[in-house]
């Protein structure tokens, strides 16, 4: 690798004194073939393997598809609520000065701590008819334990941390004069705010809406003990995998698995063009 | 930012206040519906956790904790992170140097792939081992006729947490490690110091903070992880059962009081690496780069 290429023109790498390029990029290499790269190409591997007509079978059982548009359907809304209350926390953190800022900042990174396990029983008590905001709740006749609408709370809490954390250096990088000078043309606050401040923030806003949807849609942990996981009605994604693979359904649980990826990716690659048009636009 | 010494404090304070924040109501609406939010979703449910988990007293948190199953959990939970977050460091350490010190082709794709496990579901972590390590896999009949056990036992479960926390140093170090450069590496080694002896006395010192940072981030998930370690575990009592594993049969066994206790334990843990964090954040955020967050 460290050897000079025969051509000039195309280079591997470029010339550099530091050593250890060979070792560290070897290494690099083998752990995460070893690592992520095997394993994930086994699922795809085993998916093709299934054959086509097997592989629509169980991609287009009822099933299936009511669990991966509830993942995808919760995880959505879970992310638009975290994109408006989020960057809201983002702003009263960055702009606004009071007593215990920094506790409360260092709390928004609770959902990254805090094991999913732990989260999921302590919502679902919570919500639950008897919990504190179930019993504030139940007169108004809404439930939320055991309820979709269990699942979109689950995924609020989950996906909160990834909106503020990419929103929030965005703000903080503002310069005040672009605000001064819309003042100074004569915008009144809210409009300075909507169509100075929030187009810059736009892309950011996209990424932690991207990044909170993606972790929503494979989350397990928070969402299986709240959810009350009913078959067609609050049932996940990745419990549906977690369920064919304890019937020793590998077929259906790898095929599951593998739409799920594909549609992964496949919205991160539009929610990336999207931020690059945005970017684009406003520079 | 206007040079302050353009205006006298508080003048520039009360122009800047006119045009650049919001009315005064209009802010408190703000903060209210900020902390309201952050007091409903987070909040809450941290001080459930410690409720329950003492909500009979003190006797049947303590017995919940010195059951011979907890114990067992705690030590298997920590055995994992034992393995695993060394593994994953020293993985970190060599992907930001080769990544951080050189240029070469493919870089982007590289870092691209290091970030993957973030947007692959728990359980889909876990479920590819199964597929490689089952009775069903290629690799099946060959690991049952050696006697080698990887599923369903220590080696999966420290496998599964291993692909789920893979990137948490690499991410930490290569934004740190770019904005260090070669510089000080390359004086290092003009004065004649070894490729071990520059990596020991000059670029350790300089990441020691943001390693720890990853390191601290990446210990937090290990230990908690549940989703990928739940497909590979199978759930053996005493055995193969993880805090948080143990946290779920407890609480499905309705035994709401010892289950909130293993949780408040690792609910603590969570807090511990909070104050960790902030603590490093504060006094060494230059050192630790602008990377924030998971």
């Amino acid at each position: 690798m460290t050897t000079t290429p025969a051509f000039a023109g195309w280079r591997f790498r470029q010339p550099s004194v530091i050593p250890g390029f060979g070792l560290t990029l070897g290494f690099s290499l083998a752990y995460l073939t070893l690592i992520i790269l095997i394993p994930l190409s086994g699922l795809v591997w085993r998916s093709a393997s299934l054959g086509w007509t097997d592989f629509l079978a169980i991609a287009t059982d009822r099933r299936t598809l009511k669990a991966l548009e509830i993942s995808f359907g919760t995880a959505f809304i879970a992310a638009a609520i975290n994109v408006v209350f989020g960057t809201v926390v983002a702003w009263v953190l960055v702009r606004y000065r009071f007593p215990g800022r920094r506790v409360i900042d260092a709390m928004v990174d609770l959902p990254f701590a805090l094991p999913t396990a732990v989260a999921g029983i302590a919502l679902t008590t919570l919500y639950s008819p008897k919990g504190w905001m179930g019993a504030l709740l139940a007169p108004l006749g809404i439930k939320v334990a055991y309820t979709p609408l269990g699942i979109v709370i689950a995924l609020i809490f989950i996906g909160l941390p990834f909106v503020v954390r990419t929103v929030q250096p965005i703000i903080e990088e503002i310069d005040k004069e672009v605000e001064e000078a819309a003042a100074t043309l004569g915008a009144n606050r809210f409009q300075t705010i909507t169509k100075v401040l929030f187009p810059g923030l736009a892309p950011a806003v996209i990424t932690g809406f991207a990044l909170a949807f993606a972790r929503g849609v494979g989350e397990y942990g928070s969402v299986i003990f709240i959810a009350g996981n009913l078959p067609y009605v609050s049932e996940i994604a990745p419990l549906l995998i977690v369920i064919r693979l304890e019937e020793y359904d590998y077929a259906a649980a790898t095929a599951i698995a593998t739409i799920m990826l594909a549609l992964s990716f496949l919205m991160l690659l539009v929610i990336n063009l999207i931020q690059s048009r945005t970017r684009k636009r406003y520079g | 930012m206007a040079d302050p010494e353009l205006y006298p404090a508080d003048a520039y304070h009360q122009h800047a206040s006119l045009a650049v924040t919001e009315r005064p109501l209009a802010r408190a609406a703000l903060m209210a519906l900020a902390f309201a939010f952050l007091a409903i979703f987070l909040l809450l449910p941290l001080v459930v956790v410690f409720e329950q988990a003492f909500s009979r007293g003190i006797a049947p948190f303590l017995s919940a904790i010195n059951d011979p199953d907890t114990i067992a959990a705690i030590r298997l939970t920590l055995l994992v992170a034992v393995i695993s977050v060394p593994l994953n460091l020293v993985f970190g350490v060599a992907a930001a140097w080769a990544i951080a010190k050189f240029e070469f082709k493919g870089k982007a794709f590289l870092t691209t792939l290091i970030d993957l496990p973030f947007s692959v579901s728990p359980v889909i972590s876990g479920l590819v081992y199964v597929l490689l390590f089952g009775a069903s896999s290629l690799l099946g009949p060959w690991l049952k006729m050696h006697g080698i056990v990887i599923l369903f036992a220590v080696p999966g479960i420290v496998l599964a947490t291993v692909f789920v926390t893979f990137p948490f140093v690499a991410r930490e170090l290569i934004p740190l490690m770019q904005e260090q450069g070669t510089g000080d590496e390359e004086a290092a080694l003009s004065l004649g110091a070894n490729g071990w002896q520059t990596f020991w006395h000059v670029t350790l010192p300089n990441i020691k903070w943001g390693l720890l940072y990853g390191v601290l981030l990446c210990n937090a998930r290990a230990m908690g992880e549940f989703g990928a370690v739940s497909v590979v575990s199978g759930h053996i009592r005493g055995l193969t059962n993880t805090m948080p594993l143990h946290v779920e049969i407890l609480y499905n066994e309705y035994n709401a009081v010892a289950a909130f206790a293993v949780a408040s334990v690792l609910a603590g843990l969570a807090l511990v690496t909070l104050v960790l964090k902030t603590l490093l954040e504060l006094r060494y955020g230059a050192e630790i780069a602008a990377t924030r967050g998971h």
